[in-house]
């Protein structure tokens, strides 16, 4: 079959494919000089594989915790409706774009030595429970992932088909009968995918460990890479920990390309299937109880911490503000660039020929971890310059990559369709180029380009990763200060730095999305 | 004149074949059953499908290997012939300049073939806001002003109902007798046929049977039409 594809293969195409190879060229490059830093297995110390099996251990606990949790609250948003479903529904796809170090100090706020929890603990006479260790890092990884688990949950659930619901309903199910021959069938089905993803994602996990872990007994590999460069200079033995690292994100790469891996904005979220075997007052209560926990486990951390926050928000000394200046430049340049560059991939893959590879590139860029990248451009770039100076541009190109397995998710599908709906209309008229661009594709494709751009900024001005690793004083994005801030125990100040991010990563993430979404 | 030479198609399983000269300076209706392979042709000759073999001439000029914008054609689809986020002045003015930027002369042109089909004063409304019928006379519009010496129909009013669709196929026939267009439309419907093609042609059994005057062929349907008519 030679049909040919809706529009010639173009300019816009050929800098698809120069994108698309650029990007596996940052994603390789790196791996390749710290693949070859490091010299040999031996200069790995024991710690060093405590790290790995941590990494590992806790991966599994938070993927299986936040599973287990979110099953009961997505059972129970499928099968009710009440008013202001559908914010509950939106904050359960906040944490996604929250960056992580508010929600740590959230959570020290809530579960901290003189935290809410501990409080209440002492009144019945229980000692304090420390948030620092291990246990902490998985409470940090269960606020983040089981809201994704509950969305992506709650889009299987309301997957079943309401038929099979109503033939229930005629015969007499209890809500046990349809969990045993109805629900839980679909669970078997999506639940190790959804499982594997946040195990995938809790690899990664670096400022979370970095900020409530650190200890010999809850270091990730990511973290000993940090301290292996920060604190003893290590190259060598940071680079070996690298490769450590990059044979994780390697299975992460093998396993996601055979799983459909979850956009974590799952769509069509905003009904309820009509049920008829669970309306006793118990199951009732059952679901509201259900919903009520996990609201107050997302929401109050940061109740606690923006609250306070505003009250101490223009006693925030210079310095923080331009760290929030600083990151604003992050963002909208990471977001500028990703969208750019996600466009131009989206538009090569349709175009005439195989493209396939360039969705490969595009969804192993998902599996990268940004302390194996930072190290790796350190070590390229220190023959030619100062690493150091250059720690604001790596910050933004990092987050470029990590962001782009996003923006190409919400791209490449919407071109696909501008390409089935109006591409022989387009080439029938002779539109390519730059008036097809500036004419079809960007007012057709604002929403997920607005989309695009406003999760990288988000991503980017939130992000606490690479930047730790570069950073001199005098470059702190507001993630890093707001890090330094709790680490001096400067709470109030770390509270209003919290609040003034949290508006700048949300308000950034919301003006796209708005400007998308408007015309 | 457009020549099929020898053509040869394929689409997955389907094979057809097409060996035909079509007369200028009329309608020609192209027949033929759903899955027969109209579509099929209309798109090669348009330039969305590589023919396996053959060539497409149109005035003795090979134009098989031209991109679709540049041959001497426009064409109608069944539906999307608008883009809904541009106005109807918009779209309409994408057969002048595929970048919009129209100068005065040109936005004069416009208006003016706009005017023609009916559609006076109604540029700046987005194609949701106008009915069916509206729709297909922007489009209609648009291939006047690309002054292209064919137009190729692939059904385009079939999502009009009966009056509308008389109404189109009317203004169809005086503006292509006007502008001295060459027309080629597919249609499954053989009243389509009747009302207004010079020329008939059928597919059937993966074959373009070449075009012949429609009233002897009707008044006389020799048997793969007679089949197709039942």
């Amino acid at each position: 079959m030679t049909a040919i594809g809706g529009r010639r293969d173009g300019p816009g195409a050929r800098i698809g494919r120069a994108a698309a190879i650029l990007v596996a060229v940052a994603l390789v490059l790196p791996l390749v000089a710290v693949a070859w830093r490091a010299e040999g297995w031996g200069g790995l110390a024991g710690s060093d594989w405590a790290a790995l099996r941590f990494t590992l251990w806790q991966a599994a606990l938070s993927a299986a915790l936040s599973v287990l949790l979110a099953i009961p609250v997505a059972r129970a948003l499928a099968r009710r409706t009440f008013p202001g479903r559908g914010v509950v529904v939106l904050l359960l796809g906040a944490p996604f774009i929250l960056p992580v170090i508010v929600a740590v100090l959230g959570l020290v706020a809530m579960f901290g030595r003189s935290g809410v929890v501990n409080t209440a603990l002492g009144w019945i006479g229980v000692a304090p429970v420390s948030i620092y260790g291990w246990q902490g890092v998985i409470l940090a990884h269960v606020f983040f992932n089981m809201p994704l688990a509950t969305r992506l949950i709650l889009q299987a659930w309301l997957g079943v088909p309401g038929e099979r619901l109503r033939l229930a309903a005629s015969l007499g199910f209890t809500a046990r009968d349809t969990f045993r021959l109805l629900e839980l069938p679909m669970l078997r089905a999506v639940v190790p995918g959804i499982f594997v993803v946040i195990f995938l994602i809790c690899t990664t996990s670096f400022a979370v460990a970095l900020a409530l872990g650190g200890g010999p007994r809850s270091t990730t590999v990511e973290l000993a890479i940090y301290q292996a460069f920060r604190f003893d200079f290590d190259l060598s033995r940071a680079a070996l920990l690298g490769a450590m690292q990059m044979a994780l994100g390697g299975a992460a790469a093998f396993l996601s390309l055979r799983l459909a891996l979850p956009s974590g904005f799952g769509a069509g979220l905003d009904r309820a299937v009509p049920r008829w075997d669970s309306a006793g007052p118990a199951l009732r209560m059952q679901d509201a109880v259900a919903i009520l926990l996990a609201c107050t486990f997302l929401l109050l951390p940061m109740i606690l911490v923006l609250g306070d926050g505003i009250r101490h928000l223009i006693d925030l000394p210079v310095s923080v503000w331009t760290a929030a200046g600083r990151s604003l430049g992050i963002a909208l340049s990471a977001a500028l660039l990703t969208t750019a560059l996600a466009m131009a991939m989206a538009v090569a893959t349709i175009a005439r020929g195989r493209n396939g590879w360039i969705e490969v590139v595009g969804t192993l860029s998902i599996a990268a971890s940004p302390l194996v990248l930072g190290t790796g451009l350190y070590i390229l770039l220190l023959p030619v310059v100062n690493p150091i100076a250059m720690a604001l541009p790596v910050t933004a190109f990092v987050n470029v990559i990590l962001a782009l397995p996003f923006a190409l998710r919400a791209l490449i599908p919407a071109m696909r369709n501008l390409d089935r709906d109006y591409g022989r209309l387009s080439a029938s008229l002779g539109l390519s180029g730059w008036s097809w661009l500036r004419l079809v594709a960007l007012p057709r494709l604002r929403r997920p380009a607005g989309f695009a751009a406003g999760l990288t900024a988000a991503l980017a001005a939130g992000d606490l990763g690479v930047i730790a690793l570069f950073a001199s004083p005098d470059q702190a994005t507001l993630p890093l200060v707001l890090y330094q801030l709790m680490g001096a125990y400067r709470m109030e100040d770390a509270r209003a730095a919290a609040l003034l991010l949290v508006v700048l990563s949300l308000g950034l993430f919301w003006l796209f999305e708005r400007g998308g979404r408007r015309a | 004149m457009l020549e099929l030479d020898h053509l040869r198609l394929m689409l997955g399983a389907f094979t057809l074949e097409a060996d035909a000269r079509l007369e200028a300076g009329g309608i020609t209706a192209l027949m033929g059953a759903s899955g027969s392979g109209k579509s099929t042709l209309l798109a090669a000759i348009a330039g969305f499908l590589a023919p396996e073999d053959g060539q497409v001439r149109v005035d003795g000029a090979d134009i098989t290997a031209l991109p679709p914008g540049d041959r001497p054609l426009s064409i109608l689809f069944q539906d999307q012939n608008l883009f809904p986020h541009l106005s109807v002045a918009k779209n309409v003015g994408l057969g002048l300049r595929s970048d919009l930027r129209l100068d005065a002369e040109q936005k004069k042109d416009r208006d003016a073939v706009l005017a023609r089909v009916g559609l006076a004063g109604m540029g700046d409304r987005l194609p949701r806001d106008l009915s069916g019928g509206q729709q297909s006379r922007a489009a209609l519009a648009r291939a006047l002003l690309r002054r292209r010496p064919w137009l190729l129909l692939d059904e385009p009013f079939s999502a009009l109902g009966p009056a509308l669709r008389q109404e189109m196929l009317t203004l169809l026939r005086e503006t292509a007798q006007a502008e001295g267009l060459s027309v080629l439309m597919v249609t499954h419907d053989p009243a389509d046929a009747r009302a207004i093609a010079d020329h008939t042609a059928l597919i059937a059994g993966g074959v373009l049977h070449p075009p012949k005057p429609t009233a002897p062929l009707f008044a006389d349907p020799p048997p793969e039409l007679r089949a197709y008519l039942g």
